[in-house]
């Protein structure tokens, strides 16, 4: 299988807006790591097998906590990124066609962050397994290496999160949101999913408005969007 | 490596996976159906809207919107910068400009 080079290059270079905002919270992860009592090989190993950075603070938060529970921590793995899986149905169209070995790895570096990269650049050239490859790498790489530089730095770095770097992702994400904004029916998606995930933020815990807001705008996308024959008069 | 916490990690490993992957297999032999590609055309607007809206609106995980909410301030002038340049880095410039000096402020 090949590698467009400049594509590659390409997906690295978009992805590292994002790491600005990516790497204070792969460093906090791995203080708080320490912090609930894993040892920094068992930390640093979540970030390279699992690279899921919400589903990891709520599990260490648990081991925390006290609870070893097998069951509970991977039951509660797989609620906060069922989200992944209406990414993956978005993005199939592109993947199916790739060889099995190819798409297997391109999930398993699927993130929020290469998903919104890689969606950006479907919409602005078209998609390219090796512009998503290079984006998911970068941000794989950055996570781990930002886990380790807490792991081992973790004592000498005050809250890498306090200051202002958690606006980083949303600024970013907006530059990718606000062209998507063209039409009525993806003003009315956005409006939608924006009431659902502030009003879910408040009322359930975890992760859960991501999915709810993306389902429920969906949802109002798909009634609004023309029906196929208006679409090719259009 | 204590063997629980390995097996806990093993464990997250492979139902994050799935749910990373399982869309794909399903949709494998068959491909989209029409309909439903036609609603999944509005899944990034949404998800984008879903991971930005909470952290502008509920910055202390309290509704807050008022001018004393930099990341509400910072959130529009960033919109607007997208707007406007329609770039990627631009607009984090712009943005990351405006929340440092509205903290310094």
């Amino acid at each position: 299988m090949t590698v467009n080079t400049a594509d590659l290059h390409r997906g690295v270079r978009d992805a590292l807006p994002i790491l600005l905002g990516v790497v204070p919270f792969g460093a906090t992860f791995g203080i708080v790591g320490l912090t609930v009592g894993l040892t920094p090989l068992e930390t640093v190993l979540m970030s390279l097998a699992v690279f899921a950075g919400a589903a990891q603070f709520i599990s260490v938060t648990m081991l925390g906590m006290g609870v070893a529970d097998f069951t509970l921590i991977v039951l509660t793995t797989l609620l906060i990124n069922l989200r992944h899986l209406l990414m993956g149905a978005s993005l199939a169209p592109y993947l199916t066609r790739l060889p099995l070995a190819r798409q297997a790895l391109l999930a398993f570096v699927m993130v929020d962050e290469s998903y919104a990269v890689t969606m950006d650049r479907i919409a602005r050239h078209g998609y390219s397994d090796s512009h998503q490859l290079g984006a998911s790498a970068a941000l794989y790489v950055a996570w781990f290496l930002a886990t380790v530089a807490g792991v081992l730095l973790g004592e000498y770095i005050p809250d890498p999160l306090a200051w202002g770097l958690d606006f980083a992702l949303p600024a970013t994400f907006l530059a990718m949101l606000v062209p998507r904004l063209a039409t009525p029916a993806s003003l009315a998606v956005c409006l939608v999913a924006a009431v659902v995930a502030v009003a879910a933020a408040l009322l359930l815990p975890g992760k859960w408005y991501i999915l709810l807001a993306a389902l429920a705008a969906t949802l109002v996308g798909g009634l609004l969007e023309p029906s196929p024959d208006k679409e090719a008069k259009a | 490596m204590r063997s629980d916490i390995l097996a806990i990690i093993l464990g997250m490993a492979a139902v994050t996976f799935l749910t990373r992957f399982g869309a794909q297999l399903a949709f494998r032999g068959t491909g989209i159906p029409a309909w439903l590609g036609r609603w999944l055309r509005h899944v990034p607007t949404g998800i984008l809207t879903a991971l930005i809206a909470p952290s502008l609106l509920l910055p202390q995980g309290r509704l807050d919107l008022t001018w004393h909410n930099p990341y509400l301030l910072a959130g529009l002038v960033a919109a607007l910068a997208a707007w406007r340049f329609g770039s990627v880095p631009v607009t984090m410039g712009i943005g990351m400009a405006t929340i440092l000096l509205l903290r310094l402020w």
